[in-house]
C-alpha cells in the first residue's frame, strides 16, 4: 500500500509571532521555520503503518519555495521513502494546494493520503478535506487512531463531544491530531541516509493547475492586547477582586 | 440573494453554535437568511429552528443516511442547494470544520475559517497563527463558504415563524459509517458558551485531583471543566476538555487557569475571556502575563480555600 503524506514548511511553533507593522503580514525573515507539528505526526504515522508492514512506500509531497526541500528531507529522515517538492514562489492557498495534491495523487495513486489537521500558520483546517472531496474519497478528520483493514480503514476521531468512531472505505484522506502519534527521535544516521533518498521537483504548470489564490489578505494585525494584570497576595483579596471591581462573580 | 446556514443538531435537540451561526449571517446583513437542517428523524429540530430569531425558512433533508451528519453525505446536499445563495455559513465545531471545505471544493470556491468578524459582504476577520495575529481576507468567490467561531458572535434567541419546507435529500455515497461514540457525559455545562469556565493543567498530577480539587469550585460558580494539552495528553481528562488553538475556543466571563503554565497554543484558546484569573505556584509562569488577577499559590491548598470563600 502507497500512502502519501503532504507536509507543510511553516513558522517553528516555539517562535514568538511578530505582526509587520506595515500590516502585511507576519514576520518571517530569518526566523526559524519547521515542518508543520501536525504533518510530523503525520509522517510518523505513515513510517509506523511502514514498520508493521501495511504499508510499502511512503512518498512525502510539499508544496512550496525550494526551501521546502529542507522539510522533504525531514520527512524521509523520519522514514519517507522519496520526496515529491511541486516548486512555486506563489502564494498557495488551501484551494490551490488542494488541487495540486490531488494531481499528484492522480499520478502516484495511493491507498492512503496523511496530512495534518491544520498548519499552525494559517490555521485553515481545510486542505485535508478539500482534497478528498476532490477525490471523491471519504475522509476521517482528527484521528487519534488509525487502523487499516481490508479495504478499509477504522478511525477513531476527536470530537468536540469526545471520540467518535468511522469506518471508510479505502483510498481515504485521514488527517490527524494531536494524539495520534509521538513522532520519533531522528538519529543523525538516518538524516544522512536522508540525503541520499530522491527528491524529485515539479512545477504547478506541469501538473496543469491554476494556483491564483481566491483570498485577497487586505491587512495582518495585532489583536487588542488585554490590560496588564496584577498579583493579589492570597485568596481573599482575589474574591474581593473579582466580587467588587471585576463585579464578575455570580 | 439569501445567506444559507447549515444548522448543527443531534437530530433532536438544535445545537446553540447554530445561534451563534445565524448571528454571524445577520452580520453580513443582506437579504433573508435560511437555515438548512439535514438529519434522520429531525422534525423536531427543524421546529426549534423555525423559532429562531431572523430566519426566513428552513429547509428540511430528512433520510437515514444523514443521521451521522457526516461530509460526504452532506457535502453533496449543500452543494445542490448553494447556488441560490451567496454565503453558506456554519459554525467552526468538529461538524462544521469537517464539512464545509469539501463544500467549498465542491463548488471550487475558496472556504474561510473560523472568521471572528464581518467587516462587509465579502470580506472578515480571522485569526492565523492561534490568534496572535488577525487576517482580514476579502474573496472574490461567487458563493463566499465560511466556518464561524461561534464566541465572537452572540447567540440570537428566538422570537421568529420561518416557513419550513422540504427538500429532496442527496445520494447516500456510502464512503462512511460511524462505528462507534464516546461522548463525555457530565452535568457541568458545556465548555462552548459557558460563562464560566475552570480550566486545569499538569500542575493537577491527576484526573482524581481535577474530580477532587477542581469540580467543586466549577460546581460552586457552575462553570464548565477545560483542562491544557498536558492535563489531556497525561490522560487526566477526556480530549473534549483540551482549550487551545487546536482544542477549544472560549471566551467566558471568567476563566480560572489553575496549575496551567500557558504556553501560546494554550492563551489561544482563553484569551478572548472577559477577566483571567491564574493560581500556580511557579512565579515564572507565562500565563501570569496574561491573567488579569495572578495568585502564585499552590494549588492544592488555595483551590479548597477558594471554595470555601465563594460559599461562605
Amino acid at each position: 500500500m502507497k500512502v502519501i503524506v503532504p507536509v507543510k514548511r511553516v513558522l517553528d511553533f516555539n517562535v514568538k509571532v511578530r505582526v509587520k507593522a506595515d500590516g502585511t503580514g507576519v514576520d518571517l525573515a530569518n526566523v526559524k521555520m519547521s515542518m508543520n507539528p501536525f504533518d510530523e505526526i503525520a509522517v510518523e504515522e505513515a513510517v509506523l503503518l511502514k514498520d508493521r508492514g501495511v504499508a510499502s512506500e511512503v512518498v512525502a509531497v510539499s508544496c512550496g519555495p525550494q526551501p521546502c526541500q529542507e522539510t522533504l528531507r525531514a520527512a524521509l529522515a523520519i522514514g519517507a521513502d522519496r520526496g515529491i517538492l511541486v516548486e512555486t514562489d506563489a502564494d498557495l492557498q488551501p484551494l490551490a494546494v488542494a488541487k495540486l495534491l490531488r494531481a499528484i495523487v492522480e499520478k502516484e495513486r495511493p491507498t492512503l493520503v496523511v496530512m495534518g489537521k491544520q498548519a499552525i500558520d494559517d490555521d485553515a483546517n481545510q486542505t485535508g478535506q478539500m482534497l478528498a472531496q476532490m477525490l471523491g474519497w471519504p475522509q476521517a478528520t482528527f484521528a487519534s487512531k488509525v487502523q487499516i483493514g481490508d479495504g478499509a480503514a477504522t478511525v477513531t476521531r476527536e470530537v468536540d463531544g469526545g471520540l467518535e468512531t468511522v469506518e471508510i472505505r479505502l483510498p481515504a484522506v485521514v488527517t490527524t491530531d494531536l494524539r495520534l502519534n509521538q513522532p520519533r527521535y531522528v538519529a543523525l544516521p538516518n538524516i544522512m541516509k536522508a540525503k541520499k533518498k530522491p527528491l524529485a521537483s515539479v512545477t504547478p504548470a506541469a501538473l496543469a493547475v491554476d494556483c491564483t489564490p481566491r483570498l485577497t489578505v487586505l491587512k495582518v494585525t495585532e489583536p487588542p492586547k488585554r490590560k496588564a494584570g496584577i498579583r493579589v497576595a492570597d485568596v481573599t483579596q482575589l474574591v474581593d477582586k473579582l466580587r467588587n471591581e471585576a463585579r464578575v462573580l455570580p | 440573494m439569501p445567506i444559507l446556514v447549515v444548522a448543527e443538531h443531534d437530530n433532536h435537540l438544535l445545537k446553540s453554535a447554530t445561534r451563534n451561526t445565524v448571528a454571524a449571517a445577520a452580520a453580513i446583513r443582506l437579504d433573508e437568511i435560511h437555515l438548512l437542517v439535514a438529519g434522520s428523524g429531525c422534525a423536531l429540530v427543524a421546529e426549534q429552528a423555525a423559532r429562531l430569531d431572523g430566519i426566513a425558512k428552513v429547509k428540511v433533508a430528512d433520510a437515514a443516511h444523514y443521521a451521522d451528519h457526516a461530509a460526504e453525505n452532506l457535502t453533496a446536499l449543500v452543494a445542490s442547494v448553494a447556488g441560490g445563495y451567496s454565503h453558506v455559513l456554519a459554525p467552526a465545531t468538529s461538524f462544521g470544520k469537517n464539512l464545509m471545505p469539501r463544500v467549498a471544493a465542491a463548488l471550487d470556491v475558496a472556504q474561510i475559517s473560523e472568521i471572528v468578524a464581518v467587516e462587509s459582504p465579502d470580506t472578515f476577520v480571522r485569526p492565523i497563527y492561534a490568534g496572535n495575529a488577525l487576517a482580514t481576507v476579502k474573496s472574490g468567490d461567487a458563493v463566499k463558504v465560511v466556518s464561524v467561531r461561534t464566541t465572537s458572535f452572540d447567540p440570537v434567541g428566538d422570537g421568529g415563524a420561518a416557513v419550513v419546507e422540504s427538500v429532496a435529500p442527496g445520494p447516500d455515497l456510502q464512503l462512511s459509517r460511524l462505528v462507534g461514540q464516546e461522548l463525555t457525559k457530565s452535568d457541568r455545562p458545556e465548555l462552548a458558551g459557558a460563562k464560566f469556565v475552570v480550566s486545569g493543567g499538569r500542575g493537577l498530577g491527576s484526573g482524581e485531583n481535577f474530580r477532587s480539587v477542581l469540580e467543586p469550585l466549577a460546581a460552586e460558580l457552575n462553570a464548565a471543566l477545560g483542562a491544557s494539552r498536558a492535563a489531556v495528553d497525561a490522560g487526566f481528562v477526556p480530549n473534549d476538555y483540551q482549550v487551545g488553538q487546536t482544542g477549544k475556543i472560549v471566551a467566558p466571563s471568567l476563566y480560572f487557569a489553575i496549575g496551567i503554565s500557558g504556553a501560546i497554543q494554550h492563551l489561544a484558546g482563553m484569551k478572548d475571556s472577559k477577566v483571567i484569573v491564574a493560581i500556580n505556584k511557579d512565579p515564572e509562569a507565562p500565563i501570569f502575563s496574561i491573567a488579569d488577577y495572578g495568585l502564585e499559590a499552590d494549588l492544592f491548598k488555595v483551590v479548597p480555600e477558594l471554595v470555601a470563600a465563594l460559599r461562605g
